[in-house]
């Protein structure tokens, strides 16, 4: 809800699909952020559960494997008493050569209400929903987004920091390949903070500056400046592509360390979107330091979602 | 012999330098006469008031997917959207299933083409065996099947070593070796141009230079052999000033673009459109500015439509899956005559770059209205205004990135060896 001269606005959700942070507004992005803080009271509550989604079904579609998002939505849905079924990939007919509008038809000819999607290739959610009636939760599209996660990352760093408006926020590592990053960088800048990307120059994107962001190749140089450092998995295949030389250069250069981290603001943040390569991109003594948010990204995981799936699956359809 | 009069049109035949009401006479297969007023009593007359009278356009790049993909395209549905789009002649490339690299192949489509008795195929042969980029195909026989050019396109000849010696041999049969530009390593795992749009998309980029290496390549063999080189689909701002280099010392090199890389970018891609990819892939507003400058000046020869049907079903899938290819028979002529509206080119130019360049690029006699030429013509209505229609194509192939488009200018006759095979934009009855 925004508050423009005093008057609240009330934002109202109309939308069946969430496929990235992109397509929303300053005021979504707040309606859902909102949402997510009741439903974490749920999660703390005796009973664990509240009838909000009672009778609607939600189906997880996943054709990367992927256990913490799955995971997250599936206990999301659970807390709102939806039914959910799960599709991987393995197993499913889409490793006899279906196609991808296919396999959703017929998910949805079982009267699913929402369906959630992993998939390898950047679009496919955009695909998805073009093709279907139910709504399409996109859990990670290739490298385009996963609004999700950018959802709970800036949570999270509300939570921590109470604002997000003029916050400095330094996005570091594998910025091209990563959707968690261009998930960041739209949602953190429709709400006022300050992004930097931070990584070898191999990993920026072309062009990423026209997206209102800071572009450094020295972690060092803009640590200090940072409230929140959110380290990006470093992706260990894509020395294949010669982006970088040794996973040894690239911690020396890029991994958040003790030593590094002493150059930080005492009360920066560090947040990771998991699964940890422990060591490369970050020590473990900082991972589980007491400036690491981690686990709490975590546990916002499951309100954030419960609330993106709230509003998507009780939308007028 | 039977004789038709195409009476009061506005004749373009830039080989000719004629651009002024006249009338067209048709004897049998061949142009008896070009004049205005033209006195006789025809066995047929068409009155071409306020029309536009052409040599028979020709489009030296195309896809017909037979043999191997029948289901995107063949030889009779290609030739009626050639027609549909004023064409009386196309070249299919050798990217088929067998790849067409053999003499037998290029008699296939020579016959199929006759056996429907509508517009001319003029096949462009492989330039190595399956496409492979390793050993070269037999040209003289390739040749004596009715090939005009030789070409891998769809794929690049990555090794420098064969394409000097294929530029070297194809001297001996006087053919052009039509080059695809890729560089295979730049070009990666790539599915747009790179670049801004490519960042926000999250799909893998396709830089310019992917392109413009290989041209700066292939102009050093055109250079070192003598052998001729025609450049396929150029796609950036950065080729073309390569080209136009070569070109002003003498290199004996041609080159097309195609309609979408003068009207649309990369921005055509957002939202996942899988009928705005293509390969090369669609640039930014500076390069089309740059390919209507080309044109303009002559670095462009020609203008081709690299049609390249898929099917529904191949296309409607996730973007980085999908095939790369846009069908373009049926719009070049309407898309081209923008640039006239513009005043990028002129009538004449426009002429040109669609039926006369094209024939001497592929070394044949055709693109003119002289006296005894093969009765090749394109009557064209220049103000009639069309909306691009998925329902209306004569492709099997729908994947076009203009659906909607409202275009001004189509073909509504066209002739070709005397056989009237579009008449008023139809195909006359019993026509296959």
């Amino acid at each position: 809800m925004a508050v423009e001269n005093g008057v609240e606005n009330v934002t109202r959700w109309t939308r069946k699909d969430l496929l990235s942070i992109e397509e929303l507004s300053r005021e979504e992005i707040e309606l859902v952020l909102k949402t997510a803080e009741s439903f974490k009271e749920v999660s703390a509550r005796e009973v664990k559960k509240v009838p909000a989604l009672r009778g609607k079904t939600i189906a997880n579609l996943f054709f990367e494997p992927s256990t913490r998002t799955r995971t997250s939505f599936e206990v999301a849905a659970k807390r709102l008493s939806a039914d959910t079924i799960n599709f991987s990939s393995s197993g499913s007919s889409t490793s006899k050569g279906e196609s991808l509008s296919d396999t959703a038809k017929n998910i949805e000819a079982m009267h699913v209400d929402t369906i959630v999607m992993r998939h390898s290739s950047s679009g496919a959610a955009v695909h998805l929903a073009r093709s279907i009636k139910a709504g399409v939760i996109n859990a990670g599209d290739g490298i385009h987004e996963h609004p999700t996660q950018g959802l709970l990352d800036i949570f999270t760093m509300k939570e921590r920091k109470h604002k997000i408006e003029g916050l400095k926020v330094c996005l570091i590592g594998d910025i091209l390949h990563s959707r968690v990053a261009r998930s960041n960088i739209w949602g953190l800048k429709k709400l006022g903070a300050k992004v930097t990307v931070c990584g070898p120059p191999t990993l920026i994107p072309p062009g990423i500056e026209r997206l209102g962001v800071e572009v450094s190749y020295d972690l060092d140089k803009v640590i200090e400046h940072q409230d929140v450092l959110n380290i990006l998995r470093i992706q260990l295949e894509r020395q294949r592509g010669a982006f970088f030389p040794s996973i040894r250069e690239y911690a020396a250069e890029y991994g958040l360390s003790k030593e590094r981290m002493k150059r930080a603001k005492k009360d920066v943040i560090i947040m990771h979107p998991g699964p940890i390569n422990r060591g490369v991109e970050l020590a473990a003594e900082v991972a589980d330091g007491p400036q690491s948010v981690i686990l709490d990204q975590v546990t916002n995981g499951v309100a954030v979602r419960m609330a993106v799936l709230f509003h998507t699956t009780m939308v007028e359809r | 012999m039977k004789t038709v009069l195409v009476k009061g049109g506005r004749v373009v035949d830039p080989k000719n330098k004629l651009d002024g009401v006249m009338d067209v006479l048709i004897e049998g297969d061949r142009i008896k006469k070009v004049a205005p007023q033209i006195a006789v009593k025809a066995d047929a007359e068409m009155n071409a008031k306020g029309k536009v009278v052409t040599p028979g356009l020709i489009d030296i790049h195309v896809h017909f997917r037979q043999p191997g993909f029948e289901y995107k395209e063949t030889v009779e549905t290609g030739l009626r959207a050639a027609a549909k789009g004023g064409f009386t002649g196309v070249c299919p490339m050798p990217n088929t299933s067998p790849v067409s690299d053999r003499r037998s192949d290029m008699e296939f489509l020579v016959g199929e083409a006759k056996r429907l008795s509508m517009g001319r195929v003029w096949p462009v042969g492989a330039v190595t065996l399956k496409q492979e980029g390793k050993e070269l195909t037999e040209f003289g026989e390739l040749k004596k099947g009715g090939a005009v050019a030789l070409s891998d396109d769809g794929r690049p000849i990555s090794d420098s070593n064969i394409l000097r010696r294929a530029l070297e041999y194809s001297r001996k049969f006087d053919l052009v070796l039509m080059v695809h530009c890729q560089d295979e390593e730049l070009f990666c795992n790539g599915c747009m141009n790179e670049g801004f749009v490519s960042t926000q998309l999250g799909l893998p980029g396709i830089p310019v230079e992917a392109e413009s290496v290989e041209v700066a390549r292939d102009i050093q063999l055109a250079d070192l052999t003598g052998g001729r080189l025609h450049f396929c689909h150029i796609s950036s701002k950065k080729s073309l000033e390569l080209i136009r280099q070569a070109k002003a010392q003498g290199s004996r090199v041609t080159a097309e673009t195609c309609p979408h890389y003068f009207h649309l970018t990369d921005e055509a891609v957002l939202n996942y459109n899988t009928y705005a990819k293509m390969n090369p892939p669609l640039r930014t507003q500076a390069d089309v500015e740059a390919i209507k400058r080309a044109l303009k000046d002559g670095t462009l020869d020609a203008i081709s439509t690299d049609h390249a049907p898929h099917s529904e079903s191949e296309k409607d899938s996730e973007f980085d899956k999908a095939p790369f290819g846009i069908i373009g028979l049926e719009t070049s002529l309407a898309l081209s005559l923008k640039l006239v509206e513009e005043g990028v080119l002129t009538w004449p130019d426009l002429v040109r770059k669609m039926s006369l360049a094209p024939a001497g690029i592929i070394g044949i006699d055709r693109g003119h209205l002289s006296e005894g030429a093969w009765a090749d013509v394109t009557v064209i209505d220049p103000a009639a205004e069309w909306a691009v229609d998925r329902e209306k194509f004569e492709s099997k192939s729908r994947n076009s990135p203009f659906l909607g488009w409202k275009m001004k200018g189509r073909a509504t006759d066209v002739f070709c060896e005397g056989r009237h095979v579009l008449r008023n934009g139809e195909f006359p009855k019993g026509s296959s």
